[in-house]
């Protein structure tokens, strides 16, 4: 069974008569890790809110672990990351980790063990009694993962999560997201604006154009894990993004799939 | 922390200074504008300061003496008003907040209310409220609400203010968690506000303390600070340092008063430094 299916999707916002996305089809099988890239304006924002049921689509239907994406959503499905951290300033890094198990009404015991595990898996153990203020921007991202990843989602809807950080302190973040991935074996769906770090981290990378938001193509990625600091430097890696900057090129132009098909 | 201390001395002794040197300038220049200056207009701020020590009438004890105890009365008016205006405040900053209709409603009344001033409401308060308070809370529980009308009103405005100050995307998140109105009331709206709230109780500290002088008056009541303000005014031109004393100890309990609230906001606000308002 797919955690994740997106059949034929269209949102238009009223406002601007805008149409965002345009008969998306999509289908994430579990353990899968799929980026959506794109420019700016070619909806790959819009299609994950689309999943987390955070934005009605317009038309057609998203259907998450078997279940429509309300019900998802109000089972706790899915863990999400906003390209801000979106920490809760009055907390400390254990509380703003345990909060998504108050609302599940853990006890205190239970909580308390859980946040020590994730705290480990993000490597923050010696920042528990901090304030988010404390922290740097890397730090808070990952306190973000650990509260997404604390009550063990099946999915995690990652929007941008990399994108307010510099350079070096995302490839790092890469690797840990990679290898706490490994560790669960969640499915992720990640938005980004990057290509490399698109090609580093996915399974399938899904290429979207703008006006009207489209998918221009999907291209998987045949690269093994685990993922290294080597795997940057592999001639494979090269091409794969070449690949998909390829297809980002044609933006504007409304490819059809085959054309796209051509371009892999 | 002692540096602080000797800020605020430093304040202190700069003010006394300017005064004493302004009474000086006008006195040997024999300047009269804006107004005269004569040991009646200013007096010398050791005469103050000396008048504390004195009674003010045979076989009283010290100034200083009856205001501790006039401040103790206006203090117990002035705290148990803040804290009926805080909770009402803040009950009513909640309820708006949750309805546009009865924000569209009630907003409108509650500004209006505070366009009346204190002085023409007083003494129907204290004819309403008075018949109905039990015997311990007679006289000063009037006084009490209305310094309460005073303060509620910043903390209903700044409560308003504040639960909508919660980040958008922090609201999307409680979405995901499929979180009641109650729970993003309480851990998200409430949490966020309270920043905003603590300006308010800022401005509401001093503002029962005016309060409560203010509540006095049509009271009748001669235990509180008010009290002693309307009669030393009346021999304000034979002893004006008897005034001046009373209103240095109004100053004191209205800036112990903020201090207090100062104090609850460094415990309660855990927050970037540069977001504590």
């Amino acid at each position: 069974m797919s955690v994740v299916k997106v059949d034929s999707v269209t949102k238009t916002f009223a406002r601007g008569n805008v149409t965002a996305l345009e008969n998306i089809d999509l289908e994430l099988e579990p353990g899968e890790f799929v980026s959506l890239i794109g420019p700016s304006g070619c909806g790959k924002s819009t299609l994950l809110r689309i999943i987390g049921d955070l934005t009605p689509p317009s038309s057609g239907t998203v259907t998450v672990n078997g279940k429509p994406a309300r019900q998802a959503r109000n089972d706790g499905d899915y863990g999400i990351v906003f390209q801000d951290s979106v920490l809760f300033d009055w907390r400390t890094v254990s509380k703003n980790i345990a909060l998504p198990l108050e609302m599940l009404g853990w006890d205190r015991d239970r909580r308390k063990a859980r946040v020590e595990e994730m705290l480990d898996l993000v490597e923050l153990r010696g920042f528990a009694d901090h304030h988010p203020w404390q922290l740097s921007g890397g730090m808070q991202q990952r306190v973000s993962i650990a509260r997404a990843l604390a009550f063990e989602p099946a999915l995690l809807l990652m929007d941008e999560p990399f994108g307010a950080l510099d350079e070096m302190t995302r490839e790092r973040l890469n690797l840990e997201l990679l290898s706490i991935w490994e560790k669960l074996g969640s499915t992720v769906v990640f938005v980004t604006h990057s290509i490399s770090e698109a090609v580093f981290l996915s399974t399938r990378v899904v290429v979207m154009s703008p006006r009207p938001g489209r998918i221009a193509g999907i291209v998987p990625i045949d690269m093994p894990f685990p993922r290294t600091v080597e795997t940057r430097e592999d001639p494979r890696f090269f091409e794969l993004v070449t690949k998909v900057r390829e297809l980002l090129r044609k933006r504007g132009e409304h490819l059809l799939p085959e054309e796209a098909a051509e371009l892999l | 922390m002692l540096r602080r201390v000797f800020t605020v001395a430093a304040a202190v002794l700069a003010l006394i200074g300017f005064w004493e040197l302004y009474r000086w300038i006008w006195t040997t220049t024999g300047w009269t504008w804006p107004f005269v200056v004569d040991d009646t207009s200013m007096p010398h701020v050791w005469t103050i300061f000396k008048a504390f020590g004195q009674p003010t009438q045979v076989n009283q004890p010290a100034l200083i003496t009856i205001l501790f105890h006039k401040s103790l009365f206006t203090g117990k008016e002035a705290l148990v008003g803040f804290a009926v205006g805080a909770v009402v405040g803040f009950a009513i900053g909640i309820a708006l907040a949750h309805s546009r209709l009865l924000q569209r409603g009630f907003l409108p009344y509650i500004v209006a209310s505070q366009t009346i001033p204190i002085l023409a409401i007083a003494p129907m308060v204290v004819v309403w409220v008075n018949p109905k308070l039990p015997g311990p809370l007679q006289g000063w529980g009037a006084v009490a609400v209305i310094a309460s009308y005073l303060t509620f009103f910043p903390v209903t405005i700044n409560t308003l203010r504040g639960l909508r100050s919660a980040d958008p995307r922090a609201l999307e998140l409680m979405r995901t968690y499929a979180a009641s109105r109650w729970t993003v009331l309480w851990k998200l709206r409430v949490p966020a506000s309270l920043p905003y709230v603590f300006a308010a109780l800022k401005l509401a500290a001093t503002a029962s303390v005016v309060g409560a002088i203010i509540g006095e008056l049509p009271s009748g009541l001669q235990d509180g600070l008010g009290g002693a303000i309307i009669n030393f005014n009346q021999y304000y031109s034979f002893e004006p340092q008897e005034l001046w004393a009373t209103n240095v100890v109004a100053a004191a309990l209205g800036i112990l008063f903020f201090l207090a609230v100062v104090g609850a906001e460094r415990i309660v606000v855990r927050r970037a430094p540069e977001n504590v308002a």
